[in-house]
């Protein structure tokens, strides 16, 4: 396929996405731990806020989302402050996609906690653990292999939503290729290019994965299974 | 129904009196419900049509086949490994860069040139491929008693999946079904990014005139929340219809969020 020279253009783009992509699920992970933990929590304010989270989130766009934190920060900025601060897209970005893969990893962390044995948390108590320490040196490594395969998932659908990001101008893989649209005429050439790389993206993220997968279930295969 | 809407957006101007946003809101509510409605026709075309398509892609996947199944796995590969916005681009976009589509007549002026069926296409093609991955899990789903039991009574493969297999597999894929439909309604915003006035669009454009972003974008989510609740409602209803006899039992949410189990994945991937 000819490219015109706007291929260095896509693959610094794909990199932007990446970067987009492995920022918020840092911040995704770190959120969806939190709102499992209040989900499970005794306290009922926070089990309130934290279904409230996942249900308005689960029931809005993406794309408003995204658009919410673009332009409704800066307002509220305006507000707050009574100047116009403008806040980054990939700032905007990364919040607005970590707040929505959050929300789906709440129901991840939350079911998978749930499937460890109950006997583990009362061993760990019966012992004289805080419950700090059962949560960090019991449940959290356990939860990992658990969790995978949803987290998985949820990865792969936030790398195709990084896509939105590229509506309020960030340059990433999907905004590239529409400058290069723009430029050659070349509409369905550059827009399957991108489609390409975002199926490779997602194909090597698949295999990423199941190596995951594999080392986090290394106690279960062997001679017994 | 808009005559409707239009008095009561002026009855709702008197009692604002000028106040904001609610000013704003009143004045442009007709819009707004405007755009539900295409938002609306949006999902329920592309999930009906999506739902056609996935049938025979489905029963086509499943096959023992290599002629039959490729197709249908890299049609769904690809529709699922792609951003929506992406798909939007190429049918929109993407489609005028060849000549000869160019000169179809009115295949293209009033088809493939216009925003809503672009946006149509592109979302049953997406939508499809979906639910067609679901279509063939349940397909595999369905026990395999019943199967033999209709085989028992003699009957052929195609009665088999008339009468037995494909209602059995549409009462399986129905809570699912539900999801991915929701996924839909939460994905149809991105038609908006092709010009079209769908909530999404009919807000953007409210806000291009008012300069009341964070408002208008905050009644959208509302909007897009209370219209989410009326599907799930909806899709509990169908559910109580068609599996009656598993009605007092709850189904557990992650064998059913398509974002969080993912059947089609875990095959692939292993």
């Amino acid at each position: 396929m000819d490219l015109h020279g706007f291929g260095h253009l896509l693959l610094a783009g794909t990199w932007i996405t990446l970067k987009l992509a492995f920022t918020s699920l840092f911040f995704g992970l770190i959120l969806g731990l939190l709102g499992a933990a209040a989900k499970l929590s005794p306290i009922r304010i926070l089990r309130w806020i934290a279904t409230t989270y996942t249900t308005l989130i689960r029931g809005i766009p993406e794309l408003l989302l995204v658009l919410i934190i673009y332009f409704g920060t800066t307002e509220i900025l305006l507000r707050m402050f009574d100047k116009y601060i403008e806040i980054s897209a990939f700032a905007a970005g990364v919040t607005a996609l970590s707040i929505a893969f959050g929300a789906y990893a709440t129901e991840v962390f939350r079911s998978a906690l749930q499937e460890i044995p109950k006997g583990q948390r009362e061993s760990a108590m019966a012992i004289g653990m805080t419950r700090w320490q059962t949560f960090s040196r019991i449940l959290l490594p356990q939860l990992w292999r658990v969790a995978l395969p949803g987290l998985g998932n949820l990865f792969l659908v936030l790398l195709k939503d990084t896509a939105l990001v590229s509506v309020i101008g960030l340059d990433d893989l999907m905004r590239q290729a529409y400058v290069a649209a723009g430029f050659t005429k070349l509409p369905f050439t550059f827009y399957l290019m991108a489609a390409l790389i975002y199926l490779l993206l997602t194909i090597i993220s698949m295999q990423v994965i199941r190596l995951l997968e594999k080392r986090a279930n290394r106690p279960w295969q062997g001679a017994r299974s | 129904m808009s005559d409707l809407i239009i008095q009561l957006s002026q009855w709702l101007l008197t009692l604002t009196q000028g106040a904001e946003p609610w000013d704003s809101y009143a004045r442009y509510l007709p819009r707004l419900m405007d755009g539900v409605w295409i938002t609306l026709q949006l999902v329920l075309l592309s999930g009906v049509i999506g739902f056609l398509m996935a049938v025979p892609l489905a029963l086509m996947r499943i096959s023992k086949n290599p002629w039959l199944w490729v197709f249908p796995y890299c049609y769904i590969f690809f529709f699922r490994g792609t951003p929506l916005l992406v798909q939007i681009f190429l049918v929109y976009y993407g489609l005028s860069q060849f000549e000869s589509l160019r000169n179809l007549g009115w295949i293209w002026t009033d088809v493939l040139s216009q925003p809503y069926w672009c946006a149509i296409i592109a979302f049953s093609l997406n939508t499809s491929a979906y639910i067609a991955e679901l279509f063939r899990g349940a397909i595999q789903a369905v026990p395999k008693g019943e199967t033999e039991a209709a085989q028992a009574l003699g009957m052929s493969q195609r009665q088999q999946y008339q009468h037995v297999i494909l209602p059995r597999a549409f009462g399986i894929i129905l809570p699912a079904y539900g999801n991915e439909v929701i996924l839909m309604l939460k994905g149809s915003a991105l038609a908006s990014t092709i010009t079209l006035l769908d909530l999404m669009g009919a807000t953007r454009g409210a806000i291009s005139r008012t300069y009341l972003s964070l408002e208008f974008f905050l009644l959208a989510g509302f909007i897009y929340l209370i219209l989410t609740a009326v599907l799930i409602g909806f899709f509990r209803l169908l559910e109580n219809l068609f599996n009656a006899h598993q009605r007092a039992q709850d189904m557990k949410i992650n064998n059913l969020d398509p974002q969080i189990k993912d059947k089609h994945l875990e095959d692939s991937v292993r």
